[in-house]
């Protein structure tokens, strides 16, 4: 065989051979496609869903807790809730709130979020932290944080409802670990300027009405 | 009676409406209890004591603990130390 003949059939069998190896490779890619789990489509969440659930979970939280709790929240970002001594617990102090905190012992602050902190009341004392959550492992595209009114709702409700059973199922810190005592001690001054102020209105609207 | 259940990115959905006092509904709403209960959730109803006007909590474990004329039953997740 001449030597142009052999060049022409080698460049003849490496072009077969680049055909069938480039075919092989074009079902191996397919076959490795199919056998991959189909990806989801992306799922794309509203910026604006975080918001409008906010927004509904005040509107729920406002129509469930007392007025006056509700304003509290409104205005200082957390709810005070007197907790359930001894005698607020007999029921013989429910009737006057303020007999009822002096009575209770302790009392807390629901900040959403973030742990309950409980403190004397006389003293402003900081007894502890609280860190209490409720995760909803069902929930995946959104996660399973509840939107912030409704966490302090859910640790309302526990507190009103069960408050033994929310300790016992909590953590339970010394103060600082989570929550910064010197906002609570802040969030504590504005509370009694807050009722201060509350207290001078009512008493200013009940002048006007006499 | 309304069942409500707080949701992540959602704030409270209904899942549940009717009359506990027409057997059809009472049906209905006793299997949305149970079937809330069992994937995990707790159940609040929102009170208001009579003589005080104090809006108060209580926590139900059965729908028969549910009291009566209650307009809301609130399902959410159970608590767990955070």
């Amino acid at each position: 065989m001449s030597a142009p003949a052999f060049v022409v059939l080698a460049l003849i069998a490496l072009a077969l051979g680049a055909y069938v190896a480039s075919g092989e490779l074009r079902a191996v890619h397919r076959r490795r496609r199919l056998a991959r789990p189909a990806r989801r489509p992306q799922e794309r969440v509203d910026p604006g869903v975080e918001r409008r659930a906010e927004l509904k979970a005040r509107a729920l939280l406002r129509s469930i807790v007392n007025p006056e709790e509700w304003q509290m929240y409104e205005d200082l970002g957390f709810i005070r809730v007197i907790g359930h001594g001894p005698e607020a617990r007999d029921g013989h102090l429910a009737r006057d709130p303020d007999a009822a905190l002096a009575a209770s012992g302790f009392s807390f602050l629901i900040y959403p979020h973030k742990p309950i902190v409980a403190y004397l009341p006389g003293s402003n004392s900081l007894l502890s932290e609280y860190c209490v959550e409720f995760p909803d492992r069902s929930e995946r595209l959104y996660g399973p944080r509840l939107p912030d009114s409704d966490d302090v709702l859910a640790k309302w409700m526990m507190i009103k409802a069960d408050e033994e059973r929310l300790l016992r199922g909590a953590n339970m810190h010394l103060p600082g670990r989570q929550v910064d005592p010197q906002r609570v001690r802040r969030d504590l001054w504005r509370l009694a300027e807050w009722e201060r102020g509350r207290a001078a209105r009512t008493a200013q609207r009940q002048r006007s009405e006499a | 009676m309304k069942f409500l259940r707080l949701m992540p990115g959602k704030g409270e959905v209904v899942l549940a409406e009717g009359d506990p006092r027409l057997s059809e509904d009472e049906e209905l709403l006793v299997e949305e209890f149970r079937k809330q209960l069992d994937a995990g959730m707790w159940a609040a109803v929102p009170v208001t004591k009579g003589a005080s006007g104090r809006r108060e909590a209580i926590m139900v474990h059965d729908f028969a603990e549910i009291p009566e004329g209650t307009e809301r039953v609130i399902f959410f997740p159970r608590a767990a130390g955070g």
